[in-house]
């Protein structure tokens, strides 16, 4: 019963390609496997716009949307219907291209964002055997199709010919070539320890339990270090606060989609979400466990169920983010990628060595502990040296 | 033709398409790219002749491609480091303009 | 010659000239783009799945955002007025095509080319790694020393000289 749970889209999968002819079935399998993916993950897309727009009003002291409900009823379901007419207005809206723009260039901006984000999910294992492509090369296929992101934030900026639009791609582009660095350093040290690049097999890595405890790497001094940066990384690839650089509306209106409107817009901010929810996936797969269960007593729980569990939690951590930090200044965005990151992360790449090579016991927690934190205070000390960061203090608002 | 012929071809084109660009254009940034194309077109003969030929397993093709994108990237980064100290000496990129060997 | 082959290898050729005959520089860098991934679109129908998707992290990833980058950084982006080849390009084209057909009779003749294809190798990128860390340690071990002096040589090259600026 527990299992057949677990397996319940898989083998919902596999009864329904029994329907095409044979020589139809792969074709319906891609089939079967993609659009539910893609629709679980668009609707996702719409829940979450609803929970941020609610959880900045909660942080910020105000409601959020609760007004729209079912439509053409009275049901109104705290405002949970808003993507609804959202969607709708972006779908109708004008679609305004710049006398001056590159028109084709301007067009494909936003099919280039979102084809890769797409073609990430392929590797994502949201549970188990719930793979899309098990690829040999699995991670780094979902970095390749990153790099892709790049492309679109300066197609979007340069064919839009709007000073604003140029500064959010160029802030973009510096911002995510220079996070892509400890982004994928980190999760080298995972690779390392797991021997493979496939997805699936990192997942099984982490599938077993130490007392009550879970194998995640989270767990581990390396793990937890390269979690954090891992994280911090994928909030600077995703573009969100405090590293909405790229789209500052306070500075530079709104970046690189500056001159988008309609169903373009809504392409882009599509996307973006799609992007976050990506890495957040791939973090989880990296470092907290996959689809596995936190506990032993409760691996009853469908797989997709948990993946989906820690994929939200992320995402409110995402959302809290937002709502709470103030923005970086561009220069100490770079600083802190080249001169903290990156050290770090490849300190993390020894130290996960190092973990690897002292076997089992209580000395390598201590080594390790104290490689990570050490340059972790040395690292911060030195940037924080001659700053005179002090109380703020406001000159002319008294 | 057999497919390792086809892939050859599509190669030497593209090495054509590469070096002509890169002696025909006056951007120095678009010669770069040139020689980035005869770089690829390099590594498909290699990656192909290492698909259709003898001893797949002993993984040079492939070993000689990971290194030739490396250095790819190496020689696209220090070609335009020296393309933007250009730019900022002589205001420009034509290279027919650039001649001088002096200040 | 699979129709897929036929496919990509169009697309890999008409993006390749369209990178190198556009006026617009980043237009061409764009079609350099396709050019790219119809490039490792091939090496993944020849089974080089570890090389197709290094090829579109390093180049599309890297090289292509760094040419754009140049490009932008020159002041190039806009369409030129004046002309944009060469004095002599006609002798450019001449020599390519000369060189094209010599490559392209020399396949076409050789008989060094095998004649079957041969089933496909089932490589795993832990027989590159193993591969990389065994057998090739040492190119391996240049290439990262190549790699770090190329750094350093590009950040020196394109930085801003101090001594001018103050006179």
């Amino acid at each position: 019963m527990v299992k057949s749970l677990d397996q319940l889209f898989v083998n919902l999968k596999h009864w329904a390609v029994g329907f095409f002819p044979d020589a139809w079935q792969p074709l319906g399998s891609a089939i079967l496997s993609i659009a539910p993916m893609v629709a679980v993950f668009g609707g996702l897309f719409a829940i979450i716009t609803i929970f941020e727009r609610k959880g900045l009003g909660r942080i910020q002291n105000r409601y959020g949307p609760n007004r729209v409900g079912i439509p053409f009823t009275d049901i109104r379901l705290c405002g949970f219907g808003q993507f609804i007419p959202d969607g709708i207005k972006a779908l109708i809206k004008e679609d305004v291209v710049p006398r001056a723009a590159d028109k084709v260039v301007h067009f494909l901006a936003p099919i280039v964002l979102l084809i890769p984000v797409l073609l990430a999910y392929a590797v994502l294992p949201i549970g188990r055997n719930m793979t899309i492509a098990d690829y040999d090369a699995g991670v780094l296929f979902f970095f390749a199709v990153g790099a892709a992101v790049e492309l679109s934030v300066f197609m979007a900026g340069w064919s839009s010919r709007n000073k604003y639009s140029l500064l959010g791609a160029m802030r973009g582009i510096a911002q995510m070539i220079s996070y892509e660095i400890p982004l994928i350093l980190s999760s080298v040290a995972v690779i390392m320890m797991v021997g493979s690049l496939k997805t699936v097999d990192i997942v099984a890595a982490q599938s077993t339990y130490n007392g009550l405890l879970p194998n995640w790497y989270v767990l581990t001094p390396w793990g937890f270090a390269g979690f954090i940066i891992f994280f911090i990384a994928s909030l600077a690839e995703s573009n969100r606060a405090p590293f909405d650089l790229p789209e500052a509306e306070s500075e530079i209106i709104a970046g690189y989609f500056t001159e988008y409107s309609g169903f373009k817009f809504a392409l882009f901010f599509l996307g973006e979400y799609l992007g976050m929810f990506a890495i957040s996936g791939l973090g989880i797969t990296l470092f907290l466990g996959g689809w596995n269960a936190p506990f032993p007593f409760l691996t009853w729980v469908p797989s997709y169920v948990w993946f989906f569990t820690k994929l939200t939690t992320l995402i409110f951590t995402f959302i809290w983010i937002r709502g709470t930090l103030p923005r970086l200044r561009m220069d100490q965005l770079m600083n802190f990628a080249w001169k903290f990151m990156i050290p770090m992360a490849l300190i993390n790449v020894v130290v996960a060595g190092i973990w690897h090579f002292m076997g089992p016991g209580l000395a390598r927690w201590i080594v390790c502990v104290l490689l990570v934190g050490g340059p972790y205070v040395l690292l911060g000390r030195g940037l924080m040296e001659n700053k005179h960061l002090g109380k703020r203090t406001y000159r002319f608002a008294d | 033709m057999t497919p390792l012929q086809g892939y050859l071809l599509l190669s030497a084109l593209l090495f054509a398409i590469g070096l002509a660009g890169a002696v025909t254009r006056r951007n120095a940034i678009l010669a770069l790219v040139g020689i980035e194309l005869m770089l690829n077109a390099a590594n498909l003969n290699f990656i192909a002749f290492w698909r259709f030929g003898p001893n797949p397993e002993a993984l040079t093709g492939v070993m000689f491609v990971i290194f030739s994108i490396a250095l790819a990237a190496a020689e696209a980064a220090v070609g335009l480091a020296l393309i933007i100290a250009i730019y900022r000496h002589y205001k420009t990129v034509n290279l027919d303009e650039v001649k001088n060997l002096k200040g | 010659m699979s129709p897929v082959f036929i496919i990509l290898a169009l697309v890999t050729l008409l993006s390749a000239s369209a990178a190198m005959s556009l006026r617009n520089l980043v237009h061409c860098s764009l079609s350099l783009v396709v050019t790219f991934a119809g490039l490792a679109a091939l090496y993944l129908q020849l089974h080089a799945q570890f090389v197709g998707f290094a090829q579109v992290l390093v180049y599309i990833g890297a090289v292509a955002i760094l040419i754009v980058f140049a490009i932008l950084l020159t002041r190039s982006g806009d369409t030129p007025n004046q002309v944009v080849l060469a004095p002599g390009w006609i002798a450019g084209i001449i020599i390519s095509a000369v060189v094209f057909a010599a490559l392209g009779w020399a396949v076409l003749n050789s008989n060094a080319i095998a004649k079957q294809t041969p089933a496909a190798p089932d490589v795993t990128v832990k027989n590159i790694g193993d591969a990389l860390m065994s057998k090739y340690v040492l190119p391996l071990e240049v290439m990262g020393l190549l790699l770090t002096a190329a750094m350093i040589g590009a950040v020196i090259i394109a930085m801003r000289d101090e001594h001018k600026e103050v006179k």
